[in-house]
């Protein structure tokens, strides 16, 4: 057993609600969005997610919670093998969808993130703002009811990263809880969000 | 859960006009086709099969000889009359001809004449030998229905009963030896292709094991965006059942080829002295059906094991995602 990296932190993200995660660099961020995706179990303490136990949850169960949870991961977590927009299709295909009934979907929210002109090619050959913003249409493809993003405007220039937040915060008007976790100061400025403020394993909440 | 064709979409949303959609082409597979680990799997996978395809064949081309030399021998029996004073060696071997020829499962006698006789002493006793002078025992041949055989016991007692100097040999020692001696062999053929298929699953395992290693960001992905472990085991299962298919049925392949090549080249050379000393080991050096059958038998299990291999690993890989903890 190691260092406890997260301790007596409780917190409650409401249906509907915008909020930034922060901190410095190793202060949990990543791991406190990997336990509210149900990557990680905790070792001790309680998380409920959609009214259920996290402890309580069964190995069957778990994938059809992570289908009400859209995550944008820091390093994209693309399929090398696989074009823009297969990557993007992808929670589609795994639930055993026909490609003809969501084609159309795809290819729109391709377009709207910029990457129409590179849906056909590889992840190797986009560029680092080209993959957070397959990574994020990916995230994004089903309307999930909670969105986690960790870094999602990491790699990105500043307009392009105004035009996401924008993105964000309208998924949040048609009614998706959204947690973004930033370093960036400046993006959390334009918005008059909640802000969670994690440092040396506790947690701020500054409504 | 929203069903993505009625998402709500943002009015932001602006159509790129002139943006080339992506063609109508098959979706790539969810798992990709073949890396490196990939292809060595299914090198891998027919050299072991192409090796314990071989074996097999030695082990039943070892048995089916054997069976034949047993046959053989079994096919015959042999009555022995020596001569004593006073016995009518003629009207002996006619004796022992109709005793034997009154059991049920014999099929003919035949004696053994004077001049066979001479002709099978001529080697050692010179030609123009006198049967006359020397006490030589006489032989009856009878011939044995192998399916039916006939009870040697009471024939061995009726023919010392009314022929004090005849003795009955069914070949029963030849036989148990040459038995013996052909369980032992198919035994260590068995052995060494028990070990063989042993080899071949350790390293169809451990390959299959190997070339999945490379796969585990897929499997992860897959896992976040909400595939069931039903679906994700069945893609890889699927996967790598058709690569175990491809390499198994290439060693397999060979194998036969192999089989076809032996059986060729015997009976190309029927009649020269080294396909007559092969011949006389071996029968007609031919694979038998049972050959070819266990050929398609293990390539089937070869391709069953990798894709349940590959099941394993995954289900192993996802029980092991689902356990992590932060610290660990």
């Amino acid at each position: 057993m190691g260092p406890e990296i997260l301790r007596d932190i409780s917190f409650h993200i409401p249906d509907r609600s915008f909020q930034f995660l922060s901190g410095p660099s190793g202060a949990g961020k990543t791991t406190l969005l990997r336990l509210l995706f149900l990557a990680l179990r905790p070792t001790r303490g309680l998380i409920t997610v959609f009214g259920k136990d996290r402890s309580r949850i069964s190995r069957d169960e778990l994938p059809l919670i992570r289908r009400r949870i859209g995550v944008v991961f820091q390093d994209f977590r693309l399929l090398d093998h696989m074009t823009t927009y297969e990557n993007v299709a992808l929670p589609l295909r795994v639930r055993g969808r026909e490609e003809a009934s969501y084609r159309n979907d795809v290819i729109e929210l391709l377009k709207w993130v910029g990457l129409g002109e590179r849906m056909n090619v590889l992840p190797p050959v986009l560029s680092g703002g080209e993959k957070q913003r397959a990574a994020i249409a990916r995230a994004l493809i089903e309307q999930p009811e909670i969105l986690l993003a960790d870094e999602p405007t990491g790699n990105v220039d500043p307009p392009l990263a105004r035009r996401l937040l924008r993105l964000f915060l309208e998924l949040n008007r048609l009614g998706t809880a959204v947690v973004i976790a930033t370093h960036d100061v400046g993006l959390m400025e334009q918005v008059d969000a909640r802000r969670m403020i994690l440092s040396g394993g506790r947690l701020e909440i500054y409504d | 859960m929203t069903d993505a064709t009625e998402r709500p979409r943002s009015p932001e949303a602006r159509p790129v006009a002139n943006v080339p959609s992506p063609p109508r082409r098959k979706m790539a597979p969810i798992v990709p086709e073949q890396n490196i680990a990939g292809r060595a799997l299914v090198l891998v996978i027919a050299i072991m099969t192409f090796l314990s395809c071989l074996t097999l064949g030695a082990v039943t081309l070892v048995r089916d000889s054997a069976s034949v030399w047993e046959n053989q021998i079994a096919r015959g029996a042999t009555i022995q009359i020596k001569p004593s004073d006073g016995l009518d060696m003629e009207a002996a071997l006619d004796s022992a001809a109709r005793i034997a020829s009154g059991f049920q499962g014999v099929k003919s006698t035949r004696i053994v004449d004077r001049a066979a006789t001479s002709r099978l002493l001529e080697p050692w006793l010179g030609a123009n030998l006198n049967l006359d002078e020397l006490p030589v025992p006489r032989l009856v041949i009878v011939e044995i229905d192998i399916a039916s055989p006939p009870d040697f016991a009471a024939m061995r007692s009726l023919l010392a009963s009314e022929l004090p100097t005849a003795s009955l040999d069914d070949h029963r020692a030849w036989i148990d030896r040459l038995v013996a001696m052909a369980r032992t062999t198919v035994m260590i053929g068995v052995a060494v292709l028990v070990l063989m298929l042993s080899a071949t699953v350790l390293c169809v395992v451990f390959a299959t094991r190997g070339a999945m290693a490379g796969n585990g960001h897929i499997i992860e992905v897959l896992h976040f965006v909400g595939a069931q472990a039903g679906f994700i085991a069945t893609e890889f299962r699927r996967h790598f059942l058709l690569t175990g298919m491809k390499g198994a049925a290439a060693g397999g392949f060979g194998a036969v080829v192999v089989f076809i090549a032996f059986s060729f080249w015997s009976s190309m050379n029927l009649a020269t002295p080294e396909a007559d000393q092969a011949t006389a080991l071996f029968g007609n050096f031919a694979i038998g059906s049972a050959g070819y059958a266990g050929v398609v038998l293990i390539v089937l299990v070869i391709a069953a094991l990798t894709a349940a291999t590959s099941h394993f690993t995954v289900v192993a890989y996802l029980a092991e995602m689902e356990n992590r903890h932060p610290d660990h």
